[in-house]
């Protein structure tokens, strides 16, 4: 496209447009309406539907003006005798075979080929014969298929070409026998898969589990921003009396564009499972509903009579902004040095030096414009759909991506260099020998000590010449790092990296507020804004080490799946006399530990603000009331205060509790050192080390209890053990159908696979799951063995005890 | 696509290779693709005149494409055979010419002499009749069939019973 403008005339109106733009896209801007099937703003134009034939004057046939480029002086009709004849022939053509079943459709009330029908379609059909029926397919447990309703207009095949990276739909058969589909019976396995329920124009692809349970017309729609992930995409949430019946995408160029992850789609299916939907006490060993005022006083209580240094609290950083603040005040008040929200960290030796808040450090809108990027330690894939789906594009417009990781992860995206190995710190160490080869940038000599003579590849060498070639080169570092016991070195090499080749570092956190949580100050080390604070305390690590604690508070977590060490959390909860929780969910896990639950309000039932990894706010207000008695987090936590006789804990709103914390943010003087400690690294090398990886759907809370997620292919391989082939081959384990993983004192029997995508030496072992919640260390070393199946094991535990 | 392209396809013998690799010295390096009707045709061929997903899947392999594309080719084209058919392809062409030159005759007795119906094969995997074949282009030559891509024109009953005795 050139920069020429062009003027054109639409129905009479003189519009002006870029030369060699898509008709449609010139009307859609204007406000002119043209019905349309296939043209979609977001994907390459396939111009099969017809159904945008306009009048263009000089044409000798109507054209298709998703398909017809502007011209100088073009004389457009778009609602003439000759544009709505040939609009309306299209449409009878499109209802010869659909099966006008609308009554039964999900789609009816929200369906394109209804809504245009009603204006283009004739009320009596002159078409005899009878009509095509297709068979539906299977494709999995979140897309539903009614295929005789599919008007061929191959949206959702070219979404995965185009956006999704992996093309599993198509187009089979031809012209009366044309079907889509999969030709083969299998699932369509995309983390944005969902999306193809908002392209289909008809009632073809609906949302399965939302399936028959509500019309469009009985919906409230609520604007609201998922909090799943650190993008924080937005979206709706669709309500009806009162309960959330389903999510769909919101619009917002700068995040999200047009798509959700299913992830965002259908993470509110686990909303309403395992609620805790009353205070609960444990009295005497035995648990009870009770009074909220029962249940505070009861907590309160607890909290007074502690030694507030052996006391620990820990809020989850997918918690609101709202009540991350409330909860460091409560901390505050009471005193207690001992606050964090990093458990999924796996190296605390340079808090100090860490950034503000682990944030991208440039926008994810810009990350298109980056032309080197280096990705160490993240399938961000599936961690980040989004950022995934921006950085392919920035790989299809030609920028060069190098991956570091413990897998090859099967990006979408095209990836120039990729090393993958169960060490990715000696990779990263032998990079970073690489770019202090070709850029003679000098190295602190203790950072040359720790890394030594990291062996230097040839692949290693061009990911150097790769990142100092770029102009916008970007070094990005995920929770596969993140969780790692080395990752302070890890970070002070990628920082080195990226002085060295002038690019940006920034970080990939999973967690939803990981930013905000940073901010708001529930830290040990850091007040809000990264200021000062005249008492540090212990951090995650510390708190879950150390065999004295007595007390905890915990927000949002379910520790024993959120920490980096799982069983060290367990142990040090089970060890603890008084566990307060403020959760909305519980579990049996959670009823042996804890000794008070307060119920607080789901993300979908309470106000909140979420600062994305980018740094940006984003809020919405409660959709629903909170179930049961449970309350809006920020409320419980006021009211906790003035249980205890806190001084200003009279909040009235949730606005009053953010704009504190947002003036905290701004009036803080962060004074973080620049040079940070070299520590080697504290991992030692095994000839096994587990692939701890968070499943995209273990992430928070309502994700694990979401039911369609777990029954996709990626929660199914979640909890399966995969080695690579000649790992299962040197353990002798070829042909067993399960093994056990031990590591210190925790064992796990999972079904073991083959990935030949895994680094030899690496045993992918998801952490976030009760199956694997007695496991340590999420990248330490393990042992694997065979395994009789799970019925077996069972027994044996049962015996044993 | 790794995860799929790591279940099992079938391997392509070294001559439908030798096939295939010849056909993509026609197209630029990064358009592999273009050589797929080629490389389906050659698998077709060596496979005894069909085509199965596992094979499918290999020609996938082989030129970077999803199985799905591949299978989107081969159940478009009608020469590309999707289900297993006999080893000898038989199209009657039924189109206007040859129609009203006597065509219907000669597929009836064709139906006949073989014992199947248009779009069967034989019960000893020797023949397979094609459904309904559109014009073939011979229209001088009418009545006309095809057999294993060979023309044989000007047909009478007693001509197409000679060809079909001929097959192996």
């Amino acid at each position: 496209m050139s920069d020429e403008r062009v003027t054109i005339e639409v129905d009479g109106r003189k519009l002006e447009a870029e030369k060699g733009e898509m008709l449609i896209s010139v009307t859609d801007a204007a406000g002119i309406s043209i019905p349309r099937f296939c043209y979609h703003k977001k994907l390459s134009v396939a111009a099969n539907c017809r159904m945008c034939l306009v009048e263009v004057e000089k044409a000798p046939k109507p054209l298709p003006a998703c398909a017809t480029p502007v011209m100088d002086g073009m004389i457009v009709h778009t609602r003439s005798e000759k544009a709505v004849d040939a609009q309306k022939g299209t449409m009878e053509f499109l209802l010869i075979n659909h099966p006008l079943d609308c009554p039964i459709c999900d789609q009816g009330g929200e369906c394109e080929l209804q809504d245009l029908s009603l204006g283009y379609g004739e009320g009596v059909s002159r078409f005899n014969e009878g009509k095509r029926a297709v068979r539906d397919k299977n494709i999995g447990p979140l897309i539903a298929t009614d295929m005789t309703r599919c008007i061929h207009c191959t949206r959702c095949v070219r979404f995965g070409d185009e956006i999704a990276g992996i093309r599993e739909l198509g187009a089979t058969g031809r012209g009366e026998h044309m079907e889509i589909g999969t030709y083969v019976e299998r699932s369509v396995d995309s983390e944005m898969s969902g999306n193809v329920i908002d392209l289909c124009p008809v009632g073809a692809l609906t949302n399965k589990p939302y399936r028959y349970t509500a019309r469009p017309w009985e919906l409230i729609q609520h604007a609201m921003v998922a909090p799943h992930d650190s993008v924080g995409s937005n979206i709706f949430l669709h309500s009806r009396r009162g309960r959330v019946m389903r999510a769909v995408p919101r619009d917002n160029e700068q995040v999200n564009e047009t798509w959700i992850s299913d992830r965002d789609r259908y993470g509110h299916f686990g909303q309403y499972e395992q609620r805790l939907e009353r205070p609960m006490l444990r009295e005497n060993a035995e648990w009870r509903e009770v009074a909220w005022d029962t249940a505070l006083s009861a907590a309160a209580r607890m909290l007074r009579g502690v030694d507030a240094s052996r006391m620990g609290m820990l809020a989850s950083a997918g918690s609101s902004l709202e009540e991350l603040h409330l909860f460091r005040r409560l901390a505050e008040s009471l005193r207690c040095p001992n606050l964090d929200h990093r458990l999924g960290l796996g190296d605390f030796t340079d808090q100090e030096t860490a950034p503000l808040f682990p944030a991208l450090n440039c926008n994810i809108a810009s990350l298109e414009q980056a032309d080197a990027v280096l990705i160490v330690g993240s399938n961000v894939r599936k961690d980040l759909p989004i950022v995934h789906h921006r950085l392919r594009k920035a790989g299809l417009r030609g920028a060069r991506i190098a991956v570091i990781n413990p897998a090859d992860f099967d990006f979408r995206l095209p990836v120039a260099h990729q090393c993958v190995a169960a060490d990715i710190g000696q990779e990263l160490a032998g990079l970073t020998n690489a770019v202090a080869e070709l850029t003679g940038t000098p190295m602190a000599l203790n950072l040359r000590d720790a890394i030594g003579k990291a062996p230097v590849t040839e692949q290693h060498r061009a990911m150097a010449k790769m990142l100092s070639e770029g102009r916008q080169s970007m070094v990005l570092t995920g929770a596969l790092a993140e969780g790692r016991q080395d990752y302070s070195l890890l970070r002070v090499l990628a920082d080195y990296i990226a002085e060295a080749t002038e690019a940006v570092v920034g970080e990939l956190p999973v967690a939803a507020n990981a930013a905000g949580a940073a901010l708001a100050g529930v830290l040990p080390h850091r007040g809000p804004g990264g200021g000062p604070v005249d008492n540090p305390g212990l951090h995650a690590g510390e708190m879950f080490a150390r065999d004295d604690m007595e007390a905890f508070v915990l927000m949002g977590l379910e520790p024993e799946l959120d920490a980096v060490d799982a069983a060290a959390a367990r142990k040090a909860l089970r060890a603890a006399d008084r566990v307060v929780v403020l959760t909305a969910y519980q579990s049996p896990e959670m009823l042996e530990y804890a000794d008070v639950l307060l119920p607080i309000a789901a993300w979908p039932e309470s106000a909140g603000t979420w600062i994305n990894l980018e740094g940006r706010w984003q809020g919405h207000q409660g959709a629903v009331a909170p179930v049961g008695e449970a309350r809006p987090g920020w409320k419980v936590l006021r009211v906790l205060g003035n249980e205890l006789g806190l001084n200003g804990f009279d909040y009235v709103s949730p606005e009053q509790v953010l704009d504190e914390a947002r003036t905290l943010i701004s009036n803080a003087e962060p004074d973080i050192p620049v040079t940070a400690p070299v520590v080697a690294s504290a991992l030692r090398p095994s000839a096994l080390m587990r692939l701890g990886e968070v499943s995209l759907y273990s992430t928070d809370p309502m994700v694990r209890r979401a039911a369609p997620l777990q029954k996709t292919a990626d929660g199914v391989r979640a909890r399966q053990l995969a080695m690579h082939p000649a790992d299962i081959d040197r353990l002798g384990l070829a042909g067993a159908e399960y093994a056990e993983v031990r590591q210190g004192e925790g064992r796990a029997v999972m079904p073991l696979v083959a990935d030949e995508a895994l680094a030899e030496g690496c045993v992918r072992v998801c952490a976030g799951l009760t199956e694997t919640r007695d496991l340590g260390q999420r990248f330490g070393a393990v042992e694997v063995v065979a395994a009789e199946g799970p019925g077996a094991s069972t027994a044996r535990e049962q015996n044993q005890a | 696509m790794a995860q799929t392209s790591r279940q099992p396809v079938a391997s392509l013998s070294s001559h439908v290779m030798a096939e295939i690799n010849e056909a993509l010295k026609r197209y630029p390096e990064d358009q592999k693709r273009s050589a797929v009707q080629s490389a389906l045709h050659a698998v077709q061929h060596d496979n005894g005149g069909y085509l199965t997903v596992p094979l499918m899947d290999a020609v996938a392999e082989v030129l970077g494409m999803a199985p799905i594309e591949v299978y989107e080719v081969a159940s478009f084209y009608s020469m590309l055979e999707t289900e297993p058919v006999g080893r000898h392809s038989v199209s009657v062409c039924t189109n206007i010419s040859c129609m009203l030159r006597g065509a219907d005759d000669i597929l009836a007795h064709v139906e006949q002499r073989l014992g199947i119906k248009r779009g069967e094969s034989t019960a000893d995997g020797k023949v397979y009749l094609k459904c309904e074949e559109e014009c073939l282009a011979a229209c001088a030559g009418a009545p006309m069939m095809m057999v294993n891509h060979v023309y044989h024109e000007n047909l009478t009953p007693e001509k197409a019973d000679e060809i079909l005795d001929g097959l192996e």
